[in-house]
C-alpha cells in the first residue's frame, strides 16, 4: 500500500496464517478493504456512492442470473417468457422487478459517484486513470442497459433496437452495413435478440473487471477528499476498517431503503408502459423514448435539427458519443492545480450550472420532439459542451481559488460537526472570493 | 499511531471485561445484516422450484374406457411415462401366485392396486435402476420373463403386478397417487 | 495543447448547435404554432378510487368476481386474455371445482388436435390452459372487426398510463363528437368518438350499453358505472396478479430495512465516536494553525 504508515497484515489465527501463507487472499483483503486500507478521515456522504455501485452491480448479476433461469430468448417467446416469470415462476415478479429497477438504481449511484468526481477534482492527477477507468465502466453500463432492455422484447425493447441501432447508420459510407452487422438483419430480430442476451449476460463481468482495475488504480495514490489536499502524514488517515466499513454500512441501509420503497411500491414508475406491448415491427409508438438514465444524451442527439456540411443527424450522434468521450480528456482540459471545487469559486459556480444544465438536458430527453422542448435542448446542449470545452479550459488558467488548508486534518476539525454532512458548500469555507 | 488505537477501540472490552454497551450497537448491526442476507436468500432459492404452470400440469386425467383386457397405453404423467395397464384375470392370477417372501420389493398386487379395482395396474414407466422406459406396453414389445415389462437399457424384468424380479433395478415400478374419478375415467396426481 | 483542441472542438459543436438552436427559433417566431387535435380534444384518465391503490391496497375479490363476470359476458366475445390461466382464477376467490366448472364450460374451446386423424380440433379447457382466444389468429380477427384488431387483454392495464382509471374512463367516455372538432378528426365509418382514446377515434362500438348489461349474483347493482369499474378491477388483476404479495412483502421489507438502518447508523457512529474524540487532542486544532487559516484567509480576501 502507498502509505508507510498503513497497518500491516496479521494473521488473527492458525487458520488465516496457513491460508495466507499459500495463498494471500486474506491479505490482499486487508490491504483493500480492511484495517491495513488507510483512508483519508474527512470523507463526506458522497464517498459512499462507489460501494453502492459495486452493490448495485452485485444486485444486477445476481438477480440477472436467475432471471437467465427462465427467461427465453426467443421471438415471441422472451416476452411470454417475462411474463411468466411475473406471474408463475416462485418470487419472479419480485426477482424481475429488482433487476429492472436495480438498473435504474445503478445509473443513479454511478451519475452521483461521476458528479462527486468532478466537482472535488477526482480525475486529477494522480487519478487520472482512475477516472478514465470509471468512464470505461459508464460506457460498458449503458451497453449492458441498453442490451438488457431490448430483451422483454416489448414495443420499446424492439423500436429502442430499431432507432439505437439507427444512430450506426448515420456514419458515412459503412453506416448501413454496420447497422445489419449489429442487427444480424434488416430489422430487429431472432439474431438480435440472440446476441443481446448473449452479450448482456457476458458485459457485467467485464464491468467486474475493470471495477478491480478502477480500485486498484485508486489504490495508489488512495483516495482523494473533500479538500483535495493530499494526505501528508498518519494523523490525516484513518483505517477503512472499522471506520468505513461502519459508515457505507449505513449507506448501503439507506440505499437498500429506497430501492426496496421503488421494487415494492412503484415498480413501473421509472418503466414505459409500451413495453407491455409485444413487440411489433409494423406499428411503432407514439412517442419512442429510452429508459431515464439515457434522456441527457437522447437530448443531445436530437437537438442537432439542421444540416450544417455535415448531415444532422450525423451531427447528433457525434456530439451524442463526443458528450461521453470527452469526459476522458478531462484531466488535462481543467489544469487548475487545486482539486476540490470546496476552494474553487468561480468552478463552483458553473458546476451547479452543469448540474441544473443536465437535468434540463434530462427533462426535455424524455420530452416529445416538440417545440419549445427542442429550443430548450439545443440551448442545454451548448452549455454542455461550453461548460467542459470553453469555459473549463479558460477557467482553469484565470481563475483565482481560495488558499487550501495545511493539511486533512487541519480541515477536518474546522469543519468537524459537519464531517457526517453531504458537500458542504459554505462551511467550510466562504462562498465567493470577493 | 493513533489510528491503530482506534482499530482497537472498536472491539476493546470495558474495564470490567463484558461487552459495553457500545460494541453491543455494533453487534446488532452486524447481526441485523446477516438476518438481511439470509432472508435475501430466500427468493433466490425458492424460485428454481417448479413453477405455478409446472405445478398445474402436476394432475392429469386418463380416460380408460377404450383399454381392452391385456392391453396398456402410455401417457404422460409430470412429463414423465406412465403405463396404464388393464390386467386379464390370468395376469393377476400370475401376480397373485407369486409368494412376496421371494420379492426384492416385496408387495401384493392388491397393495399396487385400488380396491375392487385389481385389474387396473397404473405405473410410472420409470425403471427404478436408472430411470429408462421399460419396454411391454405396446402391443408385441418384449414383456420380459415374467409378463410384464422389460427394461431394455441394463435387463430389469417386471412381472404384471410391475414388481422387480430379475436384473438390476431396486425396487417396483412406482405407483403414483391416483383416483378413479368414475368408473372409466381416473385422475393421477391426486390422492384416493 | 489538449486545451487548445478542446476550445475548438467546443467552439465548433457550439457554433453548429447554436445553428440548429437559431433555424429554430426563427422558424418558431415566423411560422404560426398550431395545436394538434389531440392535444387539443385528447382528455387525462378520470381519477377513481380503487381498492388496490396505494401502498395497502388490495384487491376486492367480489369485484373481482363481478368483473370476470363483465369479462366473461361483454368483452370474451372479441377480445383474448391470453397471459391468465383458469386455474389463476383460484386467486380471485373461486374453489377448484368452480374453476373446474368454468373452464370446462367456457363459450370457446382450446384448439387441439384431433386423437384419431390428428387434425386440428378443439377440445374442452382445463384449469391449466390459458384462456382461448376468439379468433383464430390477427388476420381472422381483423377480418372480424372491420380491420381494426382487439387487443389481448391480460396487460392492458400496465401497457396504458394510468392504465386501471384509463380502461375505466375509455368504457364510460363514448360521447358525441363536439362541434367544433375539425372534419379531419371526426369518426369515420365504424369509428367512435372517445376522448380518453389516443387518437381520439376508437374502432371499438361502446361495450356498454347502459345499466343492467349484466346480472350480478352478489347483488351489486349493474349501472354502467359499476360494471366499468369492475371489468378494470378485473383487469388490473390480470396485469398485476401479484400486487398483493408485492404490497405484503414490501411492508415486512421496509420496516425490517428501517430498523437495520437504523441500527447501522447508530453503529456507524458508534464506531466513529472514538475517532473524531481522539483527533480533538492532535495538532490541527492547535491555536497556531487556526492563526494561520486566519491569516490566510484574510490575506485571500474572505470574510468568515
Amino acid at each position: 500500500m502507498s502509505f508507510p504508515w498503513a497497518e500491516p497484515y496479521q494473521p488473527k489465527n492458525g487458520l488465516t496464517r496457513w491460508f495466507d501463507e499459500r495463498l494471500p487472499l486474506p491479505r490482499l483483503v486487508y490491504g483493500a478493504i480492511g484495517g491495513g486500507y488507510p483512508v483519508p478521515r474527512n470523507l463526506n456522504y458522497f464517498w459512499n456512492f462507489g460501494v453502492l455501485a459495486g452493490l448495485a452491480l452485485t444486485v444486477q448479476i445476481v438477480t440477472g442470473i436467475i432471471l437467465a433461469m427462465h427467461y427465453v430468448p426467443y421471438g415471441d417467446a422472451a416476452f411470454l417468457s417475462v411474463e411468466r416469470i411475473m406471474r408463475d415462476v416462485p418470487q419472479g415478479w419480485l426477482l424481475r422487478y429488482a433487476h429492472a429497477n436495480g438498473a435504474s438504481f445503478f445509473f443513479m449511484v454511478t451519475y452521483i459517484h461521476i458528479f462527486r468526481g468532478l466537482y472535488y477534482g477526482s480525475y486529477k492527477a494522480p487519478r487520472e486513470l482512475v477516472w478514465m477507468l470509471g468512464l470505461v465502466i459508464l460506457l460498458l453500463m449503458m451497453a449492458t442497459a441498453f442490451m438488457g432492455y431490448v430483451l422483454p422484447w416489448g414495443q420499446m425493447s424492439f423500436w429502442g433496437a430499431k432507432v439505437i441501432t439507427g444512430l450506426f447508420g448515420a456514419i458515412p459510407f459503412v453506416g448501413e452495413p454496420v447497422q445489419q452487422w449489429l442487427l444480424g438483419g434488416f430489422a430487429p430480430d431472432q439474431p438480435t435478440l440472440n446476441r443481446f442476451f448473449s452479450l448482456h449476460y457476458l458485459l457485467p463481468f467485464v464491468i467486474a473487471g475493470v471495477i478491480v482495475l478502477h480500485i486498484w488504480a485508486l489504490h495508489i495514490p488512495g483516495s482523494s477528499n473533500p479538500t483535495g489536499v493530499e494526505v501528508k502524514s498518519a494523523q490525516d488517515t484513518i483505517p477503512f476498517h472499522p471506520f468505513y466499513t461502519a459508515k457505507d454500512g449505513f449507506g448501503v441501509g439507506v440505499f437498500m431503503l429506497l430501492f426496496a420503497l421503488l421494487t415494492f411500491y412503484a415498480p413501473n414508475y421509472l418503466g414505459h408502459a409500451d413495453n407491455y406491448i409485444p413487440a411489433n415491427p409494423l406499428s411503432t409508438p407514439a412517442h419512442i423514448v429510452p429508459e431515464w438514465y439515457f434522456w441527457p444524451f437522447y437530448a443531445i442527439l436530437r437537438a442537432f435539427t439542421v444540416d450544417f456540411i455535415l448531415p444532422a443527424k450525423l451531427w447528433g450522434v457525434i456530439a451524442m458519443f463526443a458528450a461521453i468521450l470527452l469526459l476522458f480528456f478531462l484531466p488535462w482540459i481543467d489544469r487548475s492545480p487545486v482539486r476540490s471545487g470546496n476552494y474553487r469559486p468561480r468552478f463552483r459556480q458553473f458546476f451547479w450550472i452543469l448540474i441544473l444544465d443536465l437535468l434540463v438536458l434530462g427533462y426535455v430527453g424524455g420530452q416529445p420532439a416538440e417545440e419549445p422542448f427542442v429550443m430548450i435542448s439545443q440551448l442545454a446542449t451548448i452549455y454542455y459542451f461550453a461548460h467542459f470545452l470553453i469555459i473549463l479550459p479558460i477557467l482553469s488558467a484565470v481563475e483565482r481559488t481560495l488558499p487550501l488548508p495545511n493539511s486533512i486534518s487541519e480541515s477536518v476539525l474546522h469543519g468537524e460537526d459537519k464531517e457526517a454532512a453531504p458537500a458542504d458548500l459554505s462551511g467550510l469555507r466562504p462562498a465567493a472570493a470577493e | 499511531m493513533a489510528t491503530v488505537e482506534h482499530s482497537d477501540g472498536m472491539l476493546a472490552t470495558a474495564p470490567d471485561g463484558g461487552v459495553r454497551r457500545r460494541d453491543f450497537i455494533n453487534i446488532a448491526a452486524v447481526s441485523a445484516a446477516g438476518v438481511g442476507a439470509a432472508a435475501t436468500l430466500y427468493p433466490l432459492i425458492n424460485q428454481m422450484n417448479p413453477a405455478a404452470d409446472t405445478l398445474a400440469l402436476a394432475s392429469i386425467e386418463v380416460d380408460v374406457s377404450a383399454i381392452q383386457p391385456g392391453q396398456a397405453i402410455k401417457t404422460i404423467f409430470r412429463k414423465q411415462p406412465l403405463f396404464v395397464r388393464h390386467l386379464t384375470p390370468a395376469e393377476i392370477q400370475a401376480a397373485n401366485a407369486v409368494s412376496t417372501g421371494e420379492l426384492r420389493d416385496p408387495q401384493t398386487l392388491a397393495e399396487r392396486t385400488q380396491e375392487g379395482k385389481a385389474e387396473w395396474l397404473v405405473t410410472m414407466g420409470v425403471c427404478t435402476h436408472l430411470g429408462c422406459v421399460p419396454l411391454g406396453a405396446a402391443e408385441g414389445e418384449n414383456k420380459g420373463a415374467f409378463g410384464g415389462y422389460f427394461c431394455p437399457c441394463h435387463g430389469s424384468h417386471y412381472d404384471t403386478a410391475g414388481r422387480i424380479r430379475k436384473g438390476p433395478a431396486p425396487k417396483n415400478l412406482e405407483v403414483p397417487a391416483y383416483k378413479f374419478a368414475s368408473d372409466t375415467v381416473i385422475t393421477v396426481g391426486e390422492v384416493a | 495543447m489538449v486545451r487548445l483542441i478542446a476550445f475548438l472542438v467546443g467552439l465548433g459543436f457550439v457554433v453548429v448547435a447554436g445553428w440548429s438552436l437559431g433555424n429554430g427559433v426563427v422558424a418558431y417566431a415566423t411560422q404560426p404554432q398550431e395545436e394538434s387535435v389531440e392535444h387539443r380534444f385528447h382528455l387525462s384518465p378520470k381519477h377513481v378510487d380503487f381498492s388496490f391503490n396505494g401502498p395497502f391496497g388490495k384487491y376486492d375479490r367480489q369485484q373481482l368476481q363481478r368483473g370476470f363476470q363483465v369479462f366473461k359476458e361483454v368483452c370474451a366475445s372479441c377480445h383474448s386474455l391470453s397471459l391468465v390461466a383458469f386455474r389463476n382464477l383460484e386467486e380471485i376467490g373461486y374453489n377448484e371445482a368452480e374453476v373446474k366448472a368454468i373452464s370446462n364450460q367456457w363459450q370457446i374451446e382450446v384448439p387441439s388436435v384431433d386423437p384419431k386423424t390428428g387434425e386440428a380440433s378443439t377440445r374442452k379447457g382445463t384449469p391449466a390452459d390459458h384462456f382461448p382466444s376468439p379468433y383464430l389468429n390477427e388476420v381472422a380477427a381483423r377480418a372480424a372487426n372491420n380491420n381494426a384488431l382487439p387487443p389481448d387483454l391480460s396487460l392492458i392495464t400496465k401497457a396504458r398510463h394510468d392504465g386501471p382509471a384509463y380502461v375505466y374512463s375509455l368504457l364510460t367516455g363514448y360521447r358525441n363528437p363536439p362541434a367544433d372538432l375539425p372534419a379531419d378528426s371526426r369518426p369515420g365509418e365504424g369509428l367512435h368518438y372517445n376522448p380518453y382514446f389516443a387518437n381520439l377515434n376508437i374502432a371499438m362500438p361502446p361495450p356498454l350499453t347502459g345499466d343492467g348489461q349484466v346480472t350480478y349474483a352478489d347483488g351489486t347493482k349493474p349501472t354502467q358505472d359499476q360494471v366499468a369499474k369492475d371489468i378494470s378491477a378485473f383487469l388490473a388483476w390480470t396485469a398485476e396478479p401479484r400486487l398483493e404479495n408485492r404490497h405484503r412483502a414490501g411492508l415486512a421489507v421496509v420496516l425490517f430495512l428501517l430498523f437495520a438502518t437504523v441500527l447501522s447508523y447508530l453503529a456507524y457512529q458508534n464506531v466513529w465516536h472514538t475517532a473524531k474524540r481522539k483527533v480533538r487532542h492532535t495538532g490541527p486544532l492547535d491555536p497556531e494553525n487556526m492563526a494561520k487559516r486566519d491569516a490566510a484567509n484574510r490575506e485571500a480576501g474572505v470574510n468568515l
